[in-house]
């Protein structure tokens, strides 16, 4: 059916959807396919070297990975040498990653995580560990802010959905943040996380009395992911919030009305009224907060720049911090292309689990 | 964009009156954007040059800083380059090597006098000069050095590293500051490697191999950078230093607030701790045992490839070198005049002048960061050692982890044409 609605006698159509269309046919799809070619290259941002295709070997560097189990040192005597606190002492990994004729399939590898097993010990390498870990902290951060950042803006739009005097007020404070540049919000926030004296250091001083010490939110690897992750919710809930009061909206009343005469409580009404009728909205704001999240990188550009320990680390700023500030296009295009894979089939999965079941 | 270019050329130049119509036109392009003080010199110098001669008019075009480097590219790649341009002195060697950049051609006589930072050579040729020097110095107060019993370091004698650590702990146990020093941890970007491989080399190590820059195994990852690692995290983890998480605020002010005993800071800074201390010091960086070094060049002028008059170019950058023009940036924005004959007639660098000790830090410990195609890379992978570093990575596979992305760089851009 669509498909003849679209070729039969259609020319007006495609004519208003020119200008829109062919924008996003020069500014997303040609950039994208540009991104797909360079990927198998060696191209460079600056330099007079010609480019050459190099097949896959971008791709190899981002995602290669291998693993090595490694016994305890042990001293002449066959003791496992302990360190002060006891645990076993392993020899150092750079003996095997770094110019060992031995294994010249860990050359260049460095260690990204670790477990025991018995007194041996597995290290997982990647040949690049830090892109590894975006991709974990990208991972980490879609799947707390997709669900947090939609029901905390679902409840917003239940509250504002109400015909109170001054209730405009409300909805514009909660809408704020989405207006000011995600720059400003970050740098302001920057602050607020100041680990010696931000505002959210001196609060939690003033309500606990000097109990609880300073915390360098954005110094310290294990709470930097954390506390932007918070911020981000807070910048982009009133927009996702406006959303689903669109769709609250669009609820007809006459449903309630009928709710109320039947009896039925307030869950009642929102789990068999206004839930069904939130179902397209659902899955809008989930897939967009989903490829907004993915997109992370101007919290983590101006706040941490992936640091510390690249805690905040993410695959958008790896792409761009590769391809622009290393100068190597063909690399941040890989990461581009395998983010678009990612977020490809992860929208797919999404679209498939809230099908329509007829 | 290019006829744009003519029209305001034009334009202007008939504005100045004078014969215009013989002349050839120049274009320039600068990253000062936004910096009134700077526009109003250059400017004053442009109308000089263009009324003292009838053969070339210069017309500038200023950009915001931070947006500089990316136009250039852009207008590389588009062949859209003016026939002047300014270029931070370590990325010279990136765009001289991709074709950005012709040879400068200057009479080594005008630049004889130079510090020797201003002069940006690249494959044994002139590319850029700059009017100005920076320097970098550790900033303090004679009577912080008093209170805290320290014998004051000169150019002759600086600090040892004994002297320097016993100083860091001296103002740590005084509790009188929130931190010793402030190493600027908070301003990250160029200032990394611009700041702290001079203590690298202190130490007898490198961002990499500057015999053959080839590769940097053995020189970021060798004995003396291991050395190096370990002192650089140590002024951490003993609390000497603000880490990577330090306000900004306090980068640029915390000194003159009277939160640090000690800052590591450039000679721009140095205006303003002048006024908030009557007594500051600016001392030479410690020698920790392979003599001490301050990072040299900041930006400098040169000719683009695309231009067809560097004759042109180079007249104008001659004419620029007069020592009035080179204490006029001096006097305006504090920058160190890059002629001891400027520096004598400029306000803040003459003898007996309250900055006159950054001309000789700039003249004797100043060294040029790698001279290399492949720096812009470096660079950067050393900015992310020092930060990991700092928050507490492990120091060996921190530099073996830097030493392996610069060579792979190296190797995948053919060894940088050297």
């Amino acid at each position: 059916m669509a498909t003849t609605k679209l070729t039969r006698s259609n020319g007006a159509g495609w004519a208003f959807a020119l200008p829109g269309f062919g924008l996003m046919v020069i500014f997303i799809i040609l950039p994208f396919l540009f991104a797909f070619g360079l990927s198998f290259t060696n191209q460079r941002l600056i330099s007079p070297n010609p480019t050459e295709f190099v097949g896959t070997a971008n791709y190899r560097q981002l995602l290669g990975f291998g693993t090595i189990t490694l016994d305890p040192l042990r001293d002449d005597a066959g003791v496992v040498q302990r360190a002060a606190d006891g645990s076993p002492e392993y020899p150092r990994l750079r003996e095997y990653t770094r110019n060992n004729p031995d294994y010249p399939q860990f050359d260049g590898m460095r260690e990204w995580f670790s477990f025991g097993r018995g007194e041996s010990r597995t290290y997982v390498l990647a040949r690049d560990v830090v892109f590894m870990k975006a991709v974990v902290n990208t991972v980490v951060f879609v799947l707390v802010v997709a669900p947090v950042q939609g029901l905390l803006a679902l409840g917003l739009a239940l509250l504002i959905n109400q015909r109170l005097r001054g209730i405009n007020v409300f909805r514009t404070i909660y809408f704020m943040p989405v207006v000011v540049s995600i720059v400003v919000v970050s740098l302001l926030w920057r602050f607020i996380y100041d680990g010696q004296d931000g505002l959210l250091n001196n609060m939690l001083d003033a309500i606990s009395f000097g109990l609880i010490p300073p915390v360098d939110w954005l110094g310290n690897p294990s709470t930097a992911l954390g506390s932007i992750i918070a911020m981000s919710i807070w910048q982009a809930v009133g927009f996702h919030m406006i959303i689903w009061l669109s769709g609250l909206q669009t609820i007809s009343p006459t449903l309630y009305e009928a709710a109320s005469i039947e009896g039925a409580s307030k869950w009642q009404t929102f789990r068999y009224v206004t839930w069904p009728g939130l179902r397209n909205t659902a899955v809008l704001v989930l897939i967009v907060i989903t490829m907004q999240a993915f997109a992370l990188f101007a919290q983590i550009d101006v706040m941490t720049r992936g640091g510390p320990l690249d805690s905040t680390q993410t695959i958008v700023f790896q792409a761009v911090e590769r391809g622009y500030g290393k100068q190597d296009i063909s690399g941040g295009s890989a990461i581009s292309v395998i983010l678009f894979c990612i977020v490809l089939s992860i929208s797919l999965i999404q679209r498939y689990l809230t099908r329509e079941k007829s | 964009m290019k006829t744009m270019h003519l029209l305001t050329g034009t334009a202007l130049a008939a504005l100045l009156g004078g014969s215009a119509m013989a002349q050839t036109e120049l274009t320039m392009w600068y990253h000062g954007a936004g910096n009134q003080v700077e526009a109003d010199i250059l400017n004053g110098i442009i109308s000089d040059f263009n009324a003292s001669q009838s053969d070339w008019s210069v017309t500038i075009e200023s950009f915001p800083q931070i947006a500089y480097n990316d136009s250039v590219v852009a207008a590389a790649l588009s062949g859209n380059l003016p026939d002047i341009l300014d270029v931070d002195g370590p990325v010279m060697p990136n765009w001289a090597w991709a074709g950005y950049m012709q040879p400068l051609p200057l009479d080594e006589s005008v630049i004889a006098d130079l510090l020797p930072g201003t002069k940006g050579y690249w494959d044994g040729q002139l590319y850029s000069v700059g009017f100005w020097d920076a320097a970098v110095a550790l900033v303090s107060r004679q009577s912080i050095l008093d209170d805290l019993g320290l014998r004051t370091p000169t150019l002759a004698e600086p600090w040892t590293l004994e002297e320097f650590m016993g100083a860091m702990e001296a103002a740590k146990v005084s509790g009188a500051y929130d931190f010793a020093i402030n190493l600027g941890m908070g301003d990250k970007g160029e200032w990394y490697p611009y700041a702290f491989s001079p203590f690298l080399q202190s130490f007898g190590g490198d961002i990499i191999d500057r015999e053959t820059y080839a590769s940097a195994e053995g020189v970021l990852n060798g004995d003396a950078a291991m050395a190096f690692g370990n002192w650089w995290q140590s002024m951490f983890t003993n609390g000497y230093a603000p880490g990577t998480s330090q306000d900004l605020g306090d980068v640029q002010t915390g000194f003159a607030e009277g939160k640090y005993a000690f800052s590591w800071t450039g000679n721009w800074m140095a205006l303003a701790t002048l006024a908030a201390f009557d007594d500051a010091v600016f001392l030479p960086a410690p020698d920790f045992g392979n003599g001490s070094t301050i990072g040299a060049a900041s930006w400098q002028f040169g000719v683009s490839a695309a231009s067809e008059h560097p004759d042109g170019a180079a007249a104008f950058i001659a004419f620029a070198l007069q020592d009035e023009y080179l204490a006029a940036f001096s006097n305006g924005i504090g920058l160190i005049p890059a002629s001891p004959s400027a520096a004598l007639v400029s306000d803040y660098y003459a003898p007996g002048a309250p900055m006159e000790v950054f001309f000789e830090l700039s003249a004797q410990q100043g060294f040029v960061r790698p001279v290399t195609p492949g720096y812009v890379v470096a660079a950067k992978v050393f900015e992310k050692a020092m930060a990991d570093i700092a928050n507490g990575a492990d120091v060996t596979d921190a530099l073996d982890a830097a030493v392996d992305e610069i060579n792979t760089d190296i190797a995948r851009n053919s060894g940088y044409g050297h």
